[in-house]
C-alpha cells in the first residue's frame, strides 16, 4: 500500500492544529468541532491500519522512508509492528475522546485545543518511529506541551505539579538521551556507518558491560514514564492537577511511552542487559502494585485514587517486562491498552463530576448514582475492568502476566525468592484492588440520596461520547481477546527470539 | 440437542442487553423477555439430559466440544467449551428450574419497584453466566463466569443501593470472594505450571499420574479456597449473612439455590483432584462439617427470617462440602439438588411473608398461618424436607451425605452431621411456631401473595416432595448411577442411620414445639442462664467483628503509613534534591561579587597553585 497511512494518522492532528490558529478565538465550537473531526479522522485511519495490519506475516508493516540527515544517519522512517499498532490505536482513542471529554472547556479554548494536539502528535510520533533520532524527538514533543497544558489549564497545586512533572520528565529523558547517543556511537562504530534505525541497531552485538550500563540509563529514563517506585511521585500529582483531556492522556497514554520505550529501546536492543536489571524490576514492581493499591485506598481526592492506581496498574506491566517471556510480554502490552483505556475512562468521568460538583473530595459525595446513574454505571464499569473483571479488556492482560511471570522459573537472592512468589505477590493485588476500587464506587455513587447535588446532570450528548466509546473497548476486546493478542503476539514472538537467543546470565540478584 | 447446549446460556445472555437498551422502560416486556429467555434455556436444559439419557452420555464418556478464544502457538490455548455429562446435565435443570421460577416469582414481588427492569436484566445476566460456569470444560472458563456470577451478586445484593446497608453488604460480598478467588486462581496456576493445561479431561487423565504430590496438593487446597469463599465455608462465610440485604428472590435463585452451590459443583468438577491426596480431602471434609454445626449453632439464636435461612444455607453448604470430603460426590450433588429446590421454597416463602407484612423479625410475625395458608403450609413442607423427615427429598439426600461418612469410616463426622440434622429440625420449627402459628401480633397483618408468587411455590413444593425419590434405594439408586466419580457406587441402605437421623429430626421439631410451641418463659430463661453462650451465638461468634478490626487496624493502618512515607519521605527524598539544587544556587551566587579585589585574588591563587602543580616534576622531592 502506497497510502502513508501511519504518517496521515500522525498528520491529521497537525493539520487541524494548523486550521485552529487560523480560526477567530471567539468561535469555540468551531474550535471544538475541529479538533473532533482531526482527531476523528486520526482514530478512523487507525482502526483501519488496526484491521489491515497483516499479523500472519508480522514484523513492521505501512513501512515509510525519507533520508533526511544522511551524515548521522538520521531518516524519518516509520512502521509498526504488533507492539506499536495497539499503541496507535490507544493513543487514538484516547485523544479523540479526550477532546469530548474537554467539550466544556471555556478558558483559553484555542490555545487549549492547540496544544493538546501538539501532544498527541508527539505521542503517535514516539509510536511510530523506527528511528532513535525521531523516537526521541517525537518524545521530547509530547513532554513539553504537557507542562503548559498542566500549568495554565490545571487545578490544585498546579504550577507545582507542573514543574515537578516536567523537571521528573525531562531528567529521566536526559537519562534515556545518554543511552541512546551512547548506542549510536557503539552501533556506528561496530557497523563502520552511522545510523539511527532500530532495527539495524539491534543487529550489533553490544558487550556485556555495556549492555548493562545502556539499559540501566534506559530503565531510568524511560521508567521514570512508567513509573517505576520509587520515581513514580510526578504522575499522581501530576494527573489530579491536569485538566481532564490531559489527565486522560497522560495516565492513558503518556506512561505506556515509558514501557513502550523501555520494551522497543531497553529489552530489543539489549536483551543482556534487561535480563540482568530484570530481577530489580520485578522487584520494585511489586512494590508499585501493592504499595500504590494500598495507598489508593486511603485517598479523599478522587483524583488521586485514580493516579495512585496507575502506579499501582503500571506495576503489572513492570512485571510482565520484567519476566521477559512470550505471555508476560504479550501481557505487559495487552494491560498497557487496556489500563490506558480504562483509566480515560476514569479521568473523563472524574472531570465530568468535578466540572459540575467543583470538588472531588469523596467524603462529601454519596449517593451519586439517583442523580448522575449513567456516569455511575460508567465508573463502575471503568472499577470492574481495574479490579480485572473477566469479560473487560484488562482481565485478559493481568492474567497473562500472572501466567507468564508465574510459570517463569528462576529464582532470586540465592533462591530466597522466585518470580513465582514475587507473582504470587503481585495477584494479591487483585483482592486490594477489588478493595479500593468498590469502596470508591460505594462512597461515591451509593448510599442515601443527597440533595446538595440535586442540581447535578447526567451526562448526556457529547458527554456520552467517551463514556461509550471507551465502555465499548474494554468489552470488546475483553470477550474477544483474540483480536488484540494475535497481534501483540507478532509484534512479541522476534522480541522474545532475541531475548531466548541472548547469552543467559544471572540477574543482579 | 447437545450439539445446541451451547444456546442454553447465549439466551440469558442475550436477554441482558435486550433489556438494559430496549425494553428498559416497558416493565412488563423486561420481565417477560427475562422469562421467555430461561424458559427457552430450561427447555433445552430438559432437551439436554433426555439426550445424556438416551445416547448413554456417562461420567466417562461425556461430549465435548470447543471453540478458540485465545491462542498463543505452542503456549496457551484457551477455549470457550462445552463439557456434558451428567453432572453438568443434572445442574443445567436445577439451575434453568429455580431461576425460572423464581423470575415468574419476581415478576409479583418486584411489582412497583422502580429498579424493576434492571433486576429482570441483572438476573438474566446472572443465569447466563450461571450457566455458562456449569457448561466450562476447563478451568479458565469456569473461573471466568464465576468471577461473573460474583458480579451479579454483588450487583444485586447491593440491588436497593440507597440503603448503606445493602452497599456494604454488596462490597464485602465482592472482596470477600476475592479473596477466595485469589486462591482459586493459584491454584489452576499451579495446575497450569505442572501440566501446561486447564482443560478437565486433560487434567484428569494427567494428574493420577503425577509423582510430586506436594504439589498437587498445594494446587489443590489453593484450588479449595475457591468453594470456601463462593459457597461461604468458615472461615470466610462472613459476606453470605450480610448478603440478604438484596431482594428476596434473589437470596432464593443466588444466594441458596444456584451461586453458593457453585462452590460444590467446582469440587465435582474438580473431583480427580482431590481423590488422590486423602490430607486435603480431609481438610475438605472438617471444613465442611465444621460449617455446617458452626452455622447450624448460629441459626439457633438469630431472629431475622432471612438470616436464620441463611445460616441454614451455610450449614446446608457445609454439608455438601463434607460429603465431597468423605468421598462422596453422588451424596454432595445429590444434596446439592434437593436443596436448591426446598431452600429456594423456602427464602420465597419467606419472600411472601415479607411481602405481605415487610417485616422480617420473626418476633414481631406470629399466626401468619391463618392468612396466608399457601405460603404457610408450602413453608412447613420445605422445613420438614430440610428438617430431613421421611419421606421428603431432603431425608434422602441428607441421609445419603451421613451413610456416606458412616460408611468411609468418618465416625467422627457422622456425629457431627447427626447433630446438626437435630439442630437444623429444632431452628427451623423455632422459626415455623414462632412466625406462623401462635397469636397474631398487633399492627400486622398477612395476607396471600398473588397468583405470580404462589404457583412457583406450589411447584417446588412438588419438587421438594419428590425430588428426592431419584436416588432412593427403592429406586435403584437411579442418582448415584448417574452422578459418579470412578466407579458408580451406592451406599447400601443403612437403616440405622435412617432411623437414627428421622428420630434426631423429630426430637428437634418436638424440642421446638415445647420451648415455642406454646407460652413459654423457657427460651429467656435459658438465655439468661447461658447469657454469654447465648451472646456469642447471637454476635455470630464475633468473626465479623475480629475481621473489622483486621482491615481497619492493619490494613488501613498499613495504607495511611504508606501514604505518609510516600508524601514525607520519597517525595521528600526528591522535593529535597530540588531544594538542594535551588538553594545551593542562592548560595553560589554570592560568589559572583562583582569586586574585582576578589576575583584578582581567586584567580592568582590558581595561577600560583597550577604552576606549582606543573613544576612539580622539576622541583622534585621539595614538594613531594
Amino acid at each position: 500500500m502506497n497510502f502513508p497511512i501511519l504518517t496521515a494518522i500522525m498528520l491529521a492532528p497537525v493539520v487541524g492544529l494548523l486550521l485552529i490558529l487560523l480560526i477567530p478565538e471567539r468561535e469555540e465550537l468551531t474550535i471544538k468541532i475541529t479538533a473532533a473531526v482531526a482527531t476523528f479522522v486520526s482514530l478512523v485511519l487507525a482502526i483501519l491500519a488496526y484491521v489491515l495490519f497483516d499479523h500472519g506475516r508480522g514484523g513492521l508493516q505501512f513501512l515509510q522512508d525519507i533520508t533526511w540527515v544522511p551524515a548521522f544517519g538520521i531518516n524519518y522512517s516509520v512502521g509498526v509492528d504488533g507492539m506499536s499498532m495497539p499503541m496507535v490505536l490507544l493513543t487514538a482513542i484516547v485523544i479523540f475522546t479526550g477532546v469530548f471529554a474537554s467539550w466544556d472547556m471555556t478558558k483559553r479554548v484555542k490555545e487549549f485545543f492547540i496544544f493538546l494536539l501538539m501532544l498527541v502528535t508527539g505521542v503517535f510520533g514516539v509510536f511510530i518511529s523506527r528511528d532513535l533520532f525521531f523516537f526521541y524527538l517525537f518524545f521530547e514533543v509530547a513532554v513539553i506541551p504537557m507542562y503548559l497544558l498542566i500549568g495554565i489549564w490545571g487545578s490544585t497545586r498546579k504550577e507545582y505539579a507542573a514543574m515537578k512533572l516536567t523537571l521528573y520528565l525531562l531528567v529521566g529523558s536526559a537519562f534515556a538521551l545518554i543511552g541512546i547517543i551512547a548506542t549510536f556511537l557503539y552501533g556506528a562504530q561496530q557497523l563502520g556507518h552511522a545510523t539511527f534505525d532500530i532495527q539495524t541497531l539491534a543487529t550489533v552485538k553490544y558487550d556485556l558491560g555495556f549492555q548493562k550500563f545502556v539499559f540501566f540509563l534506559m530503565l531510568i529514563g524511560f521508567g521514570v514514564l512508567v513509573p517505576i517506585w520509587p520515581l513514580h511521585l510526578w504522575s499522581p500529582d501530576g494527573h489530579v492537577a491536569a485538566p481532564t483531556a490531559v489527565s486522560m492522556l497522560h495516565a492513558g497514554v503518556l506512561m505506556k511511552l515509558g514501557a513502550y520505550g523501555l520494551i522497543r529501546v531497553g529489552v530489543f536492543l539489549f536483551p543482556e542487559g534487561a535480563k540482568y536489571w530484570a530481577p530489580l524490576i520485578a522487584v520494585l514492581c511489586i512494590v508499585n502494585v501493592v504499595y500504590g493499591a494500598m495507598i489508593a485506598m486511603v485517598q479523599k481526592d478522587l483524583k488521586f485514587v485514580i493516579g495512585y492506581s496507575s502506579v499501582s496498574h503500571m506495576g503489572y506491566v513492570l512485571l510482565g517486562i520484567a519476566a521477559l517471556n512470550t505471555l508476560s510480554l504479550n501481557g505487559a502490552v495487552a494491560q498497557m491498552f487496556a489500563h490506558g483505556i480504562m483509566t480515560a475512562l476514569f479521568f473523563a468521568l472524574v472531570g465530568n463530576v468535578y466540572h459540575k460538583a467543583h470538588t472531588r473530595e469523596i467524603a462529601r459525595f454519596g449517593g451519586l448514582a439517583h442523580q448522575m446513574p449513567r456516569v455511575a454505571a460508567g465508573f463502575l464499569i471503568g472499577g470492574l475492568a481495574s479490579l480485572g473483571l473477566p469479560g473487560l479488556n484488562n482481565f485478559v492482560a493481568e492474567f497473562l502476566i500472572f501466567m507468564g511471570s508465574f510459570t517463569r522459573e528462576q529464582s532470586l537472592l540465592g533462591g530466597l525468592l522466585s518470580y513465582r512468589i514475587l507473582s504470587i505477590m503481585a495477584i494479591s493485588g487483585i483482592v486490594i484492588t477489588a478493595t479500593y476500587v468498590l469502596r470508591v464506587v460505594k462512597n461515591t455513587f451509593f448510599g442515601p440520596r443527597k440533595t446538595e447535588w440535586d442540581h447535578l446532570e447526567d451526562a448526556h450528548g457529547v458527554e456520552m461520547v467517551p463514556i461509550v466509546v471507551l465502555v465499548a473497548t474494554l468489552i470488546l476486546f475483553g470477550l474477544l481477546p483474540s483480536l488484540q493478542i494475535d497481534m501483540i503476539n507478532s509484534g512479541i514472538a522476534p522480541l522474545v527470539a532475541k531475548i531466548e537467543a541472548a547469552k543467559a546470565i544471572g540477574g543482579i540478584f | 440437542m447437545i450439539k445446541y447446549a451451547w444456546l442454553i446460556p447465549v439466551f440469558p445472555a442475550v436477554a441482558f442487553p435486550i433489556i438494559i437498551f430496549l425494553t428498559r422502560k416497558v416493565r412488563l416486556l423486561s420481565a417477560l423477555v427475562a422469562i421467555a429467555a430461561i424458559a427457552a434455556s430450561f427447555v433445552m436444559a430438559v432437551g439436554v439430559l433426555r439426550e445424556v439419557f438416551l445416547l448413554g452420555v456417562t461420567m466417562e464418556k461425556p461430549v465435548e466440544y470447543a471453540a478458540p478464544w485465545l491462542q498463543i502457538p505452542g503456549l496457551l490455548k484457551i477455549e470457550a467449551g462445552i463439557l456434558i455429562d451428567p453432572l453438568a446435565a443434572v445442574m443445567l435443570l436445577v439451575v434453568t428450574l429455580v431461576a425460572l421460577l423464581v423470575e415468574i416469582y419476581s415478576v409479583g414481588y418486584m411489582h412497583g419497584d422502580p429498579g424493576f427492569s434492571s433486576f429482570f436484566s441483572y438476573l438474566s445476566l446472572f443465569s447466563a453466566s450461571m450457566l455458562g460456569l456449569v457448561l466450562a470444560n476447563n478451568y479458565f472458563m469456569i473461573f471466568f463466569f464465576w468471577e461473573l456470577v460474583g458480579l451479579c451478586s454483588y450487583l444485586l445484593i447491593g440491588f436497593y443501593y440507597h440503603k448503606h446497608s445493602a452497599a456494604r453488604a454488596g462490597l464485602k460480598a465482592f472482596v470477600t470472594n476475592r479473596v477466595a478467588d485469589f486462591g482459586f486462581m493459584l491454584g489452576f496456576f499451579f495446575l497450569f505450571a505442572m501440566f501446561g493445561t486447564f482443560n478437565f479431561r486433560e487434567l484428569a487423565e494427567a494428574i493420577p499420574g503425577y509423582q510430586n504430590t506436594g504439589f498437587l496438593a498445594l494446587a489443590a487446597a489453593l484450588v479449595f479456597i475457591g468453594p470456601i469463599g463462593k459457597s461461604a465455608q468458615f472461615p470466610l462465610h462472613v459476606w453470605l449473612p450480610d448478603a440478604m440485604e438484596g431482594p428476596t428472590p434473589v437470596s432464593a435463585l443466588i444466594h441458596a439455590a444456584t451461586m453458593v452451590a457453585a462452590g460444590v459443583y467446582l469440587l465435582a468438577r474438580a473431583f480427580v483432584l482431590f481423590a488422590s491426596l486423602p490430607g486435603i480431602m480431609l481438610l475438605v471434609a472438617y471444613v465442611g462439617g465444621f460449617t455446617a454445626l458452626f452455622s447450624a449453632t448460629i441459626a439457633v439464636a438469630q431472629r431475622d427470617i432471612k438470616r436464620i435461612l441463611a445460616y441454614s444455607t451455610m450449614s446446608q453448604l457445609g454439608y455438601m462440602v463434607m460429603a465431597m470430603g468423605v468421598g462422596s460426590m453422588t451424596a454432595g450433588m445429590f444434596h446439592l439438588m434437593t436443596h436448591a429446590f426446598f431452600k429456594a421454597l423456602l427464602f420465597l416463602g419467606a419472600g411472601s411473608v415479607i411481602h405481605a407484612l415487610e417485616e422480617q423479625d420473626i418476633f414481631r410475625m406470629g399466626g401468619l398461618y391463618k392468612d396466608m395458608k399457601v405460603t404457610a403450609s408450602t413453608f412447613i413442607i420445605a422445613a420438614l424436607a430440610l428438617a430431613g423427615l421421611p419421606p421428603l427429598a431432603g431425608f434422602w439426600s441428607k441421609d445419603e451425605i451421613l451413610a456416606a461418612a458412616f460408611d468411609h469410616g468418618f465416625t467422627g463426622l457422622y456425629i457431627l452431621g447427626t447433630l446438626v440434622a437435630f439442630l437444623t429440625a429444632f431452628y427451623m420449627f423455632r422459626l415455623i411456631f414462632v412466625a406462623f402459628f401462635g397469636n397474631r401480633r398487633a399492627g400486622l397483618h398477612g395476607h396471600e401473595s398473588p397468583l405470580t408468587m404462589t404457583i412457583p411455590l406450589l411447584i417446588l413444593a412438588v419438587l421438594s416432595v419428590v425430588a428426592g425419590f431419584v436416588g432412593t434405594p427403592f429406586a435403584s439408586h437411579g442418582f448415584s448411577t448417574f452422578v459418579y466419580y470412578g466407579e458408580p457406587h451406592h451406599v447400601e441402605p443403612n437403616y440405622a442411620v435412617m432411623l437414627l437421623s428421622t428420630l434426631v429430626a423429630l426430637a428437634g421439631i418436638g424440642l421446638a414445639w415445647l420451648l415455642y410451641g406454646r407460652p413459654s418463659d423457657v427460651p429467656e430463661k435459658l438465655a439468661t442462664r447461658y447469657r454469654s453462650i447465648y451472646t456469642l451465638l447471637v454476635n455470630k461468634f464475633y468473626i465479623d467483628e475480629i475481621y473489622m478490626w483486621l482491615f481497619r487496624r492493619v490494613v488501613l493502618g498499613l495504607s495511611e503509613a504508606f501514604n505518609w512515607h510516600d508524601r514525607h519521605v520519597v517525595d521528600g527524598i526528591f522535593d529535597g534534591v530540588g531544594d538542594l539544587t535551588r538553594i545551593s544556587g542562592q548560595k553560589l551566587r554570592f560568589l559572583q561579587t562583582g569586586n574585582l579585589q576578589t576575583y584578582a585574588l581567586v584567580i592568582f591563587t590558581a595561577v600560583v597553585i597550577i604552576a606549582l602543580w606543573m613544576a612539580a616534576p622539576v622541583l622534585g622531592g621539595v614538594i613531594q
